[in-house]
């Protein structure tokens, strides 16, 4: 039998060297996620000369907002240069409605889907949920046609309808997800004091639905924003989305490559999400892990 | 009146209902239709077998693709998994700053995989990035070129993937950790088991679900992945970071080869599917179960 | 204030038959508790009542019109859920008017009603909140009250009380039972909790599997079970059924040729001559050391096992490898292991065919 004393002491001290290795790897790998963003940062505000002399992760010299402005207005002299404001605007004109009418659709179909059960509701289901997972490669040539044939190929609202459809399988798997497990007594009182299939919806569930909702829509959020297949396949020109547009950017400066205009230009692209994701990144997370966890 | 009142809930899912069907289901058979003709710019309807599906897997440019999305796909689920299972577990031992670091190792999640790409592309440049970085401080004859060194290129696509994908999954076995009974770690610990071996022993083995879902999305994000190949490599130099998304486009939309991007979407949708059904399939056994 | 009539109901759920051949007849003023295990079928015949579930054949009278087809608000009825089932973005107030409004009842009387109900709910306090800043009780009341300011026809409960605490529970069923004192409306309610249906019902309905085993008085119900599950499912602990049989007025016990009770004084539904094989029943209540009447039966056993439950005690017998419960006043010292002389109440037996399982 070992002594009370020194065993006491000995974990102890492992408890302590635990800890600090603990603090240590966790450490690395958070330099690992911030290196990048720190780098993006730095880059953008170094001028060409900085960053030809000095090294990938050295303080600029002076804030240089140069490379800022030619990322977002362009640098006004020549014709095929590419700059962010149109195509950020793009985005922004795409992603209001394409996120509201998809969270608006998905909302109501998950609340018909559970508290409104039938014959077959369940074979409906499934066929939204493997609508989550198809690669969307098998359906980009029928829709461009599609899109085509409907008049609104290269446009905004091509976009739309495109962002709509395929948003719609995720909005309504979360929203299936949130509504079954509200109690479905609450839809049969409501029944029983005479309010129909809307009025349900709208006076008692849709109240309920705020975590949910914010979750959905910081996932088409995100989704749409950050789209650059459909934009790519679907777009040209001054139609793109910012996605597009930023990558447009990055591979066409033609001679010179401006490294920290594109590090601007990134940094703008991804500033919205960003964004969402540091002011409300609870219900981000819970997104991501609602899509990820189905069922 | 009756009727309606009884079939409403079919008739609000109806539209959403039919465009699933339409644009989701009724594309894919388009797209298999397509795949069976001679389509090359516009789309043929005339049936001609199974060629394009020789074609396409006696393309060795198609090889490459599958090639690298095999290699990508191991690693970046490797990878992926096996940080974000340490971060979650590290981050699971009640660290004051946890909330804190938890937003750094997922921030990379809320970015495209064009911002990525970009920032990764700078990063990795050889003759300004790390490469240059290396060589100021002293190691002189450090080289980084895997970024136009074919055969190496699709390294750096796993570079940049696991970077923006890991924090996801350390956050879905984190939320996993966390909802492991307590009892059971304490009655581990008055066992006489040590922290590794509750971890290995008995909770990960617990955590076989989450396991489960962390590959299937890491799968599917790996068969789709498009653009973070596009921004960072381009499929290059030359195609030796291919992968069958970009093949498809590629061919779809610049090659004029309808009728072979079909057959390599399909190549691809039959892939996803083979993953998906199984995997959907026990989780709705799974939750019959429970109810 | 109505009557309730059901007429051989039938429910299927895909193949599954859920009711089978319902009959019920409840007169004005009732309170019939449907009481059954979990999944006997209980919850969905409220359901149907209700109209909240639709019938597959059959028929359901309210007040002697067929309501089969009719919505749940039109059936002019009132369902307090196991839940409470309060909407939760909505004050105590707006739940309980919500179906007033949907109604389109003037404000005057809506107004009205809430006074009234509020006050005899004891609820004026807690009008202006949300749900989730209520007690259990006071949900408990809020959805009563919601049910009442209708003044519907029928009041359905449906294992109301079921997630309150034991002393809560005992108390909201007392209040349940003076509010149907004084109101006198027709009520059905749906338990499993045999205590709760022995109290409050003037009727009990047992279900299992679908089917109505026995509809009558509590007392007959605990006195005359009329097959052999509602006299294991009635009664903690349940009723001693010792395998046996019947022959020329005598039961002899399986195993033991030698000891015959005589049945001289039972009332059999039935003639029986023949010889058979049937289940004794006796409630441990009815198992006594001293001879309490001169209809009892006298029987040495051996005491095997003592359960303390503060002001009883229920002690098990080997009754030839059968096991006799008896149920005896804590005050009474038995010491275990040890041969004792038993009297059985035969006033207070029951008879069950071993076959059909049903009364004799």
């Amino acid at each position: 039998m070992q002594n009370y004393q020194e065993l006491e002491k000995s974990s102890n001290t492992k408890k302590i060297i635990y800890r600090w290795i603990l603090f240590i790897i966790l450490g690395i790998f958070a330099l690992y996620y911030i290196t990048p963003l720190y780098v993006m940062i730095v880059t953008s505000f170094k001028t060409m000369e900085e960053i030809r002399q000095g090294n990938l992760f050295a303080f600029p010299n002076s804030i240089n907002l140069e490379s800022w402005n030619v990322a977002w207005n362009g640098q006004g002299f020549s014709a095929g240069d590419v700059y962010l404001k149109t195509y950020f605007w793009n985005s922004v004109k795409l992603v209001v409605p394409a996120v509201i009418i998809s969270t608006i659709m998905g909302a109501i179909n998950g609340y018909a889907l559970t508290k409104w059960r039938f014959k077959g509701d369940s074979w409906v289901f499934l066929l939204f949920l493997f609508g989550t997972f198809i690669p969307y490669q098998a359906i980009l040539l029928p829709m461009s046609r599609t899109l085509g044939t409907i008049g609104i190929s290269n446009s905004i609202y091509g976009l739309i309808l495109v962002h709509v459809v395929y948003g719609l399988c995720f909005t309504t798997l979360f929203c299936r997800n949130y509504y079954i497990s509200i109690s479905d007594e609450i839809v049969k009182a409501a029944r029983i004091d005479g309010a129909g299939f809307f009025k349900i919806f709208f006076k008692i569930i849709l109240p309920i639905s705020a975590p949910i909702l914010v979750v959905t829509v910081i996932w088409q959020f995100t989704q749409v924003w950050n789209d650059f297949l459909f934009g790519a396949t679907f777009t040209f020109g001054k139609e793109a989305p910012i996605q597009v547009a930023l990558n447009n950017m990055v591979l066409t400066s033609s001679s010179v490559k401006r490294y920290n205009v594109d590090m601007a230009a990134a940094i703008i692209a991804g500033f919205p999400t960003l964004i969402v994701y540091v002011l409300a990144g609870k219900y981000f997370i819970r997104g991501l892990t609602a899509g990820s966890v189905k069922g | 009146m009756f009727w309606l009142k009884r079939n409403l809930p079919r008739l609000v899912i109806a539209p959403s209902f039919g465009v699933l069907i339409w644009f989701v289901y009724g594309f894919i058979l388009w797209t298999i239709y397509i795949s069976f003709t001679k389509s090359k710019l516009l789309p043929k309807y005339e049936f001609w077998g199974i060629d394009q599906y020789f074609r396409l897997w006696s393309m060795p440019r198609w090889h490459v693709a599958v090639e690298n999305l095999f290699i990508f796909t191991v690693l970046f689920i490797i990878l992926c998994v096996f940080i974000g299972i340490i971060l979650a577990i590290l981050l699971d031992q009640k660290i004051r700053a946890e909330g804190f670091l938890r937003t750094i190792y997922l921030y990379p999640m809320a970015l495209s995989f064009i911002v990525t790409g970009t920032a990764w592309k700078w990063i990795l440049n050889p003759s300004l990035g790390l490469e240059k970085f290396a060589i100021d401080i002293g190691f002189e004859t450090f080289t980084f070129d895997w970024l136009v060194t074919p055969g190496m290129s699709i390294y750096t696509i796993v570079i940049a993937g696991v970077w923006q994908s890991s924090g996801f999954i350390m956050a879905i076995f984190l939320a996993g950790l966390r909802s492991v009974d307590d009892e059971i770690i304490k009655a581990a610990k008055i066992d006489g088991a040590g922290l590794i071996a509750v971890y290995l022993k008995i909770i990960l083995p617990m955590m076989r679900p989450v396991f489960m879902s962390a590959i299937v999305i890491l799968l599917h994000l790996a068969i789709k992945s498009y653009d973070l190949v596009i921004a960072l490599t381009a499929g290059g130099p030359g195609i030796s970071s291919d992968m069958p998304a970009v093949f498809m486009t590629q061919m779809a939309f610049h090659r004029s080869e309808i009728g072979l991007a079909s057959a390599s979407a399909i190549m691809m949708f039959l892939t996803v599917s083979a993953i998906v059904v199984p995997y959907l399939y026990s989780e709705l056994k799974r939750e019959d179960q429970r109810n | 204030m109505a009557t309730l009539k059901i007429n051989e109901l039938n429910k299927n759920f895909g193949i599954t038959e859920v009711l089978k051949g319902i009959n019920l007849d409840i007169n004005d003023g009732d309170f019939l508790v449907l009481l059954g295990p979990s999944g006997c079928g209980k919850s969905t015949l409220l359901n149907t009542i209700s109209g909240l579930e639709t019938i597959n054949s059959g028929e359901i009278l309210i007040d002697n019109h067929v309501v089969n087809n009719m919505e749940p608000s039109d059936r002019d009825i009132a369902l307090v859920f196991q839940s409470y089932a309060l909407y939760p973005a909505m004050t105590v107030k707006k739940n309980v008017t919500f179906g007033l409004e949907q109604r389109k009842t003037p404000k005057e009387k809506i107004a009205q009603a809430l006074e009234e109900v509020s006050n005899l709910l004891q609820i004026n306090e807690l009008l202006e909140r949300k749900p989730s800043q209520l007690s259990g009780g006071q949900r408990q009341r809020v959805a009563m009250g919601r049910a009442l300011v209708r003044d519907p026809k029928i009041f359905l409960f449906d294992e109301p009380l079921s997630n309150l605490d034991a002393k809560l529970r005992v108390e909201m069923r007392r209040e349940i039972k003076k509010l149907h004192k004084r109101l006198k409306t027709t009520i059905v309610y749906v338990t499993h909790d045999q205590t709760e249906a022995m109290s409050l019902g003037t009727n009990i309905a047992i279900m299992d599997q679908g089917k109505i085993q026995q509809c009558d008085t509590p007392k007959n119900i605990y006195n005359k079970p009329e097959n052999m599950f509602v006299a294991d499912f009635i009664g903690s602990p349940s009723m001693n059924l010792i395998e046996g049989i019947l022959k020329d007025k005598y039961f002899m016990p399986k195993g033991s040729k030698d000891i015959k009770i005589p049945l001289n004084e039972y009332a059999f539904k039935v003639n029986i001559n023949e010889e058979r094989p049937v289940y004794l029943g006796i409630r441990p209540e009815h198992v006594y050391f001293e001879k309490v009447n001169s209809n009892c039966f006298e029987i040495n056993l051996r005491s095997e096992l003592v359960e303390y439950t503060g002001h009883e005690q229920i002690i098990t017998f080997d009754y030839s490898n059968q096991q006799l419960l008896g149920k005896f006043s804590s005050t009474i010292d038995i010491q275990m292991d040890k041969d004792c002389n038993l009297n059985l109440d035969l006033n207070q037996i029951s008879l069950f065919d071993k076959d059909t399982r049903g009364r004799i």
